[in-house]
């Protein structure tokens, strides 16, 4: 008994799940049951993949003991450029595959200029935070280009399910998660990751290639940024420059409210989901609530540190807890 | 005379003008455990820097068992069985015992270009098994490495090393920053590495350490070796001399 709850209270996730139960609960009832209505599901479930995919790259970055603030800007790049190629005439895969492509790249610049010329993460993302903005607004020329009539968004945006619970997006998004989460528990690859946040020195000592693993989660980080970006646009029907402004930060929220470390080697997957899904919740909740909508970004505030205090109280706890190593 | 396990043959290693390593010559015999002492800037952290592979020595040659070696990385000198347990200690704190002792070394179940699926279960029963051949008693395989005490963190250092069959075994003053208690757990493992007929190379300030648990003491100062003595035949006294 005492060990279960040991375990429990040293879970990076538990504060999240907690706040989520408990908003769920607050704003079903503030809002007389409309929240968890299946209408309303509809709306929270069809925009969480897009946070959601960008909060699982960031936070396998955190992991891995960096940070990327580019994000933001990448989720509006890919989609730029990859309408402006359809509207050339390439066809929608590979338009697709060329714009992710370009978020590989721009994930492999951060990486390498991280770790070659040994700033922090933070600066160099920074960096690319503006590049990657204003190279979006530069390409679009100004005249955000149309997406051609043609092409098959459906594979990302269609409603499907029972009673049309979902968007097409959200299987895409699960599997993505399913897919990152493998890779980071199940494979020596995640060992790595693990290892190379957790305690740099021990890591290469032990022979990891660590200069490769943090610019692999670089890249990762990068291309979900840009898969989440191209959603968004499918979903709305056209790319604008604008799309993505803040998105870094609220990524970034989502990680720590799910538990991952500023100073890498904790946090999971499921975690960032289950903040990105407090994010979307509280967006929704507070609407429905007649609640200000200025008041989101206040909510959001209160929540970060909230969670960040409290999972840093419920690991102590844990930790006091003995049960005998 | 049988062959040395290692032998360095005029070892120089220059660190941006500075004369670290002189002519360092050094061979060590299968089974001996050898005490390296020296004060800081002596020239031992680059000589141990030299045989576990981080630096490349500037002139002199490496041979093991006889053949001459080159170790570029890390990963050679693990791969040619050269183990080294720094005193930072080189264990993760936020991973599990059992997957700090695969780090970089994971047993998989299927691989496709050097990256495939963990043996979970391979990696909990082998480093039950590696603790336990270390004397060492834990709970379970699945506790944080950053919940143990420094000599228990030690203790699964020298079970990963072990696990590794290990020929030679470098520990890094490994007994820095331990309370007193913890300290003579692990000089009572590097006296446990004789028992089994491991060779190793033990860092340390205190000489008192490197007499309790040492066959040879070897003594650097000013990047050369000034001392080299059975410890039966040696006094502190005259180590201290030298240095």
């Amino acid at each position: 008994m005492k060990r279960l709850l040991k375990i429990y209270l040293e879970k990076p996730e538990l504060a999240g799940i907690v706040l989520l139960i408990v908003l769920i609960g607050l704003f079903q009832w503030r809002s007389d049951g409309i929240f968890l209505s299946a209408e309303n599901f509809r709306g929270v479930l069809g925009i969480l993949p897009e946070v959601a995919l960008v909060a699982t790259g960031v936070t396998l970055l955190m992991i891995c003991g960096e940070f990327d603030l580019s994000v933001g800007s990448v989720f509006a790049l890919m989609p730029m450029t990859a309408a402006i190629l359809m509207n050339d005439g390439v066809p929608f895969w590979g338009a697709v595959l060329l714009g992710l492509a370009a978020c590989a790249m721009i994930g492999l610049i951060n990486g390498i200029v991280t770790i070659r010329f040994g700033i922090p993460s933070f600066i160099a993302t920074l960096g690319m935070l503006f590049m990657a903005r204003s190279l979006t607004v530069v390409v679009s020329g100004g005249f955000p280009p149309l997406l051609p009539d043609d092409i098959p968004s459906w594979i990302f945006t269609q409603f499907i399910g029972p009673g049309q619970l979902f968007r097409t997006s959200f299987v895409w998004f699960v599997g993505v998660a399913v897919l990152i989460s493998a890779l980071l528990s199940l494979t020596n690859f995640g060992n790595w990751v693990k290892a190379t946040g957790g305690f740099l020195d021990a890591a290469s000592s032990m022979g990891i290639p660590v200069v490769r693993v943090k610019i692999a989660c670089f890249v990762i980080c990068s291309v979900l940024a840009g898969f989440a970006g191209l959603i968004q646009v499918l979903r709305l029907g056209s790319p604008l420059p604008s799309i993505g402004i803040g998105l870094e930060l609220q990524a970034v929220a989502a990680a720590v409210i799910g538990g991952a470390a500023l100073t890498g080697g904790i946090g999971t997957i499921f975690g960032a989901i289950v903040g990105a899904l407090l994010i979307r919740v509280i967006d929704n909740g507070l609407v429905l609530s007649q609640v200000d909508a200025n008041w989101f970004q206040f909510a959001i505030g209160a929540l970060t540190i909230f969670a960040v205090v409290a999972n840093a109280w419920l690991r102590r706890m844990g930790r006091r807890i003995r049960v005998g190593v | 005379m049988p062959t040395p396990l290692i032998e360095c043959r005029h070892l120089h290693k220059w660190y941006s003008g500075v004369h670290a390593l002189k002519d360092v010559s050094l061979t060590i015999q299968p089974g001996e455990v050898l005490g390296l002492v020296g004060d800081n800037g002596a020239g031992k952290s680059t000589l141990i820097k030299i045989l576990s592979g981080v630096h490349g020595p500037d002139q002199g040659e490496i041979l093991l068992g006889g053949a001459p070696i080159r170790l570029r990385t890390p990963k050679d000198a693990m791969r040619a069985g050269i183990e080294t347990i720094y005193q930072y200690n080189s264990m993760v704190p936020t991973m599990s015992i059992a997957r700090n002792l695969f780090i970089g070394r994971e047993p998989l179940k299927a691989a496709v270009l050097g990256f495939g699926l963990l043996d979970q279960a391979r990696m909990r029963a082998e480093s039950v098994k590696a603790i336990a051949d270390v004397d060492l008693h834990l709970r379970s395989p699945d506790a944080l490495v950053g919940e143990l005490s420094g000599g228990q963190r030690q203790g699964v250092a020298i079970a990963r090393a072990m696990h590794f069959k290990s020929k030679l075994l470098i520990l890094d003053e490994p007994t820095n920053h331990l309370s007193v208690k913890e300290t003579n757990k692990v000089i009572g493992f590097v006296k446990g590495l004789k028992a089994q007929g491991v060779t190793g190379i033990f860092i340390s300030h205190n000489m008192q350490h490197v007499f309790q648990s040492c066959d040879r003491v070897v003594a650097m100062a000013r990047g050369e070796i000034v001392f080299d003595k059975p410890v039966a035949e040696a006094s502190l006294d005259e180590v201290h001399e030298h240095l």
